[in-house]
C-alpha cells in the first residue's frame, strides 16, 4: 500500500474519471495539453449504454450501415420511452402516431439483432429511461453510463457517471464500449442548510440556474454537495441532477453515501452477497476527499430559495411564487435584455404581473424530473379533496411502470381521477413536442425541465415548477402556492 | 467523415442567447427512420408562419443570407439536447460553421462528427463580425480556417481561436472516429483485464443476469 499521505486530495470526479482512463490520447504537460488548451482527451471505459427508439435508433441503424457490430452486448440496454403511445390499454411497440411506431419498431428489430435486453411496453420494467435505470439498480456508484439524450446527468445523483451523447458517440460505444471524451473542469455547488417548508429539489434546480445562468455549467463537471444535499432522498437527489444540463453542465452527480446504498441495494442488477461487499467497499472510497480542489465553487443559502416558477423560455427566467414578472431593464448586458424581451414576447407576459395571477390551461406532470412516486405523493396530498378549476387541462404520466403500479397500490390514482386529472401510461410524453394536439397555443404549468419555445407543442407556453406548484396551480386555475393549503394526507 | 479546411462564405448574424436545439431542429422532425432531409426542419418554428408559408421577416429567408455557411449567435448556442439532427439539418442546409462565444457541451462535440466547425470568440469580436457583415448588407464574406484557427472579417482583421486538438484533427483529415480508437485495441484488453479484477460488477454479459 501507498503512504496515503502522500496522495494529493482528489474529487469523487477525479477518481471516477481516472478508474476509467484507458489511454491518454493527447500528450498532458503540467500547463494542459501540448497544445496549449486545459482540457485533455482520453479514451474512457463506458460500463453501461442506454439506447432509446429516438437517438438510440439512429446509432443502431448506423452501426449497421458501417459495417460493425455491438462488442458488449451485455453492458447495452434498449428503453422504449420517447415517443410511446400514453393511451390506456396501449399495445406492445405502440407509438403515439404511425411514424412513432415505425421507429419503435426499427429499433425493437435491430436491438434484437444485437442481442441486447429491451424494456418495452408491457414490461413492467418499462418507463422513462432516466426513471427506470436506477429503479434497475443500472445506476451504480463510480461507474459510467452514457446515453443519447441530454438528461442522462440524472443518474449522477446516485454516484453514476452518467452524460449525454449524440448518436455517432452512441455507434462508437456500441462498437467499442469506449468513449473519446474531453476532461471537463469541476465545480462544487454546496447547498447549506434546511429547506424551508414546502420547497423541493426542484426549486434547489431552478434557483441555482437562476444565479448562474442557462450557460453557467459549460465544461464543467459539477458535484452537488453540502447539508442540504446530503438530507435529500434519492428521488431528490434524481430531480436535482436532472436539471445540471439545464445550467449546460453535461454531467452532474453527488458522491454516494449511506442513502445511495440503502436505495440500491438488492435491485435487478446490483451485486449481491459477497460481491456487494466488495462493490460497497470500492464505493466508500470514491466521495471527494477532504481538501480536494474544485475549478469553480458555489456556495447558496438553502433557506433563502422559495418555491420556483419560470416566467420565460429559458430554466434561467425563474422567480419565487410571491415574486413578479421582470422587466428587461431589470439587466445590465444588452443581450440579456434582448433575451428577455424575446421570451416575454413568446409567453405573452408583461413586465411587472404578479406570478401568483397568471392564469393557466394546462397543467402538466410527467417527465424524468418529477414523476417518480414521492412527487406523485407530494401533488397527491395537495389534490386530495379538491377539484382541478374548470377549463383545467389536468394530466398526469407517471414516470414508469413501477412507479405507476406503486402509485395504483397506494391509492394516488384515485386522488388524481378524483381531483379532474387524466392518469396515463409511463413515457416522456408531452415533454418534448408529444402534446402538439393538445397543448398547442396554452399556457401549461410543468413539472418538465424544459421551457423553450414550441417545447411542447405549437406556440405552447411552459412554465417550470415543482410537483406541489403544479397540483396547487391546477386547483386554483392561475400559478400557486402550495404552501397556502392544507393537506389532508 | 466530411473534412473541413477553409471556408469564405456568407455569414447570417442570428445574435440570440440560448439558441438552443429544440429551435435548431424542432421534436417532431426527430420522428422519422431516415436522416435524409432533415434541412427540412432546420429553425422550423422561426422559418415559417403559422399557415406553413416562409417568414419573411426570418434571417435565413433573405438573399443573401438564404445562400450563408456561417452562422454568427451569442452565448449558449445549441443549448439542450443531445440530438444529433441539430448539427445534421445545419450540415444538409449548406451550413459548414457557428461562431458564437460558447456553445452546448453535446452540441459542440456532435458538429465535429457531421462537417459543422464550431468556433469559440469572445462576444465582442461576434458582435463586431455581425456588424461589418450587416453593414454590408451580408454580401461581406468571412473566412474561416480551421488549420490555422483564426477567422478573417471582411476588413482583414483576423480572430485566431482554440480547438481541441483529437477533434481539430479529425474534422481536418476528415477521419473516422471508431477506427482511431480501434487501433487501441491492445490497450483496451489490457485495461479490461486489470479494471475486471478491481471493478467486476461493472460487466455484464448476456445471460448472467
Amino acid at each position: 500500500m501507498p503512504d496515503t499521505k502522500t496522495i494529493a486530495p482528489r474529487t469523487f470526479f477525479e477518481k471516477v474519471w481516472s478508474d476509467h482512463v484507458i489511454a491518454e490520447l493527447d500528450e498532458v504537460t503540467a500547463e494542459g495539453t501540448a497544445d496549449g488548451t486545459t482540457q485533455s482527451t482520453a479514451l474512457l471505459q463506458i460500463d453501461r449504454l442506454f439506447l432509446h427508439e429516438v437517438t438510440g435508433g439512429v446509432s443502431l441503424r448506423e452501426l449497421k450501415q458501417a459495417g460493425r457490430a455491438t462488442s458488449s452486448p451485455g453492458q447495452v440496454f434498449t428503453a422504449i420511452d420517447h415517443v410511446v403511445s400514453i393511451r390506456p390499454g396501449r399495445g406492445p411497440g405502440e407509438g403515439r402516431n404511425e411514424m412513432a411506431t415505425a421507429m419503435i419498431e426499427e429499433t425493437l428489430v435491430a436491438s434484437a439483432r444485437e442481442g441486447l435486453q429491451v424494456f418495452n411496453i408491457g414490461d413492467p420494467r418499462q418507463g422513462i429511461v432516466h426513471v427506470i435505470s436506477p429503479e434497475l439498480g443500472l445506476t451504480l456508484p463510480g461507474t459510467t453510463l452514457v446515453c443519447g439524450d441530454s438528461h442522462t446527468c440524472t443518474v449522477g445523483a446516485l454516484g453514476t457517471l452518467g452524460w449525454g451523447v449524440g448518436s455517432s458517440e452512441g455507434v462508437h460505444v456500441l462498437a467499442t464500449q469506449t468513449l473519446r471524451q474531453a476532461k471537463p473542469k469541476t465545480m462544487r455547488i454546496s447547498f447549506e442548510g434546511a429547506l424551508r417548508p414546502g420547497v423541493s429539489a426542484k426549486d434547489m434546480a431552478l434557483h441555482l440556474i437562476g444565479l448562474i445562468g442557462a450557460n453557467g455549467g459549460i465544461g464543467y463537471a459539477v458535484e452537488f454537495a453540502g447539508s442540504t444535499v446530503r438530507s435529500l432522498p434519492i428521488e431528490g437527489r434524481l430531480t436535482l441532477c436532472n436539471m445540471g444540463i439545464e445550467f449546460s453542465a453535461r454531467y452532474a452527480f453527488v458522491a454516494p453515501d449511506e442513502l445511495t446504498y440503502e436505495f440500491l441495494k438488492d435491485r435487478e442488477y446490483v451485486p449481491k452477497g459477497a460481491a456487494w461487499d466488495a462493490a460497497l467497499a470500492y464505493w466508500c472510497t470514491l466521495p471527494s476527499d477532504e481538501g480536494a480542489q474544485f475549478d469553480r465553487e458555489v456556495k447558496i443559502d438553502s433557506a433563502t430559495i422559495a418555491p420556483q416558477v419560470t416566467w420565460g423560455t429559458s430554466p434561467q427566467q425563474s422567480v419565487g411564487i410571491d415574486g413578479t414578472v421582470p422587466q428587461p431593464d431589470d439587466y445590465d448586458d444588452p443581450g440579456t435584455q434582448e433575451l428577455v424581451r424575446t421570451a416575454l414576447d413568446y409567453q405573452r407576459l408583461s413586465p411587472g404581473m404578479r406570478v401568483d395571477q397568471i392564469p393557466i390551461d394546462v397543467a402538466y406532470i410527467g417527465s424524468c424530473t418529477n414523476a417518480r412516486l414521492s412527487d406523485l405523493h407530494v401533488a397527491a396530498d395537495v389534490l386530495r379533496g379538491r377539484k382541478v378549476a374548470a377549463n383545467v387541462l389536468a394530466i398526469c404520466v407517471p414516470g414508469s411502470t413501477q412507479v405507476k403500479r406503486a402509485a395504483e397500490a397506494a391509492g394516488l390514482d384515485q386522488v388524481f381521477r378524483d381531483a379532474g386529472f387524466e392518469w396515463l401510461e409511463p413515457g416522456c410524453a408531452m415533454c418534448a413536442s408529444g402534446g402538439a394536439d393538445r397543448l398547442a397555443d396554452r399556457r401549461v404549468i410543468s413539472t418538465t425541465n424544459r421551457n423553450f419555445e414550441n417545447r411542447q407543442g405549437p406556440k405552447t407556453r411552459t412554465h417550470l415548477a415543482s410537483p406541489a406548484t403544479v397540483a396547487a396551480s391546477a386547483i386554483l386555475g392561475h400559478f400557486a402556492d402550495a404552501r397556502t393549503f392544507s393537506t389532508h394526507a | 467523415m466530411e473534412s473541413f479546411t477553409r471556408i469564405r462564405a456568407t455569414a447570417a448574424p442570428m445574435m440570440r442567447i440560448n439558441i438552443d436545439t429544440d429551435q435548431i431542429i424542432p421534436t417532431r422532425f426527430l420522428l422519422r427512420t431516415s436522416e435524409e432531409g432533415l434541412n427540412e426542419g432546420l429553425f422550423a418554428n422561426w422559418r415559417s408562419l403559422a399557415d406553413g408559408t416562409p417568414n419573411p421577416e426570418f434571417i435565413l429567408n433573405r438573399a443573401p443570407y438564404n445562400k450563408a455557411e456561417i452562422i454568427l449567435a451569442d452565448r449558449n448556442f445549441g443549448c439542450g439536447s443531445s440530438r444529433e439532427a441539430a448539427p445534421r439539418a445545419l450540415r444538409q442546409s449548406g451550413f459548414r460553421a457557428v461562431i458564437a462565444p460558447s456553445f452546448g457541451d453535446i452540441f459542440f462535440g456532435n458538429c465535429f462528427r457531421n462537417g459543422v466547425l464550431p468556433v469559440i470568440l469572445p462576444i465582442d469580436t461576434v458582435n463586431r463580425l455581425g456588424q461589418q457583415v450587416a453593414s454590408s448588407d451580408g454580401n461581406a464574406l468571412l473566412e474561416v480556417d480551421l488549420e490555422h484557427e483564426r477567422v478573417t472579417a471582411p476588413d482583414g482583421l483576423t480572430f485566431a481561436f482554440a480547438t481541441p486538438k483529437k477533434l481539430r484533427d479529425m474534422l481536418l483529415n476528415g477521419l473516422d472516429e471508431i477506427d482511431l480508437t480501434m487501433q487501441l485495441n491492445d490497450s483496451i484488453a489490457r485495461f479490461r483485464a486489470t479494471d475486471r479484477e478491481k471493478r467486476p460488477w461493472a460487466y455484464l454479459e448476456r445471460g448472467s443476469y
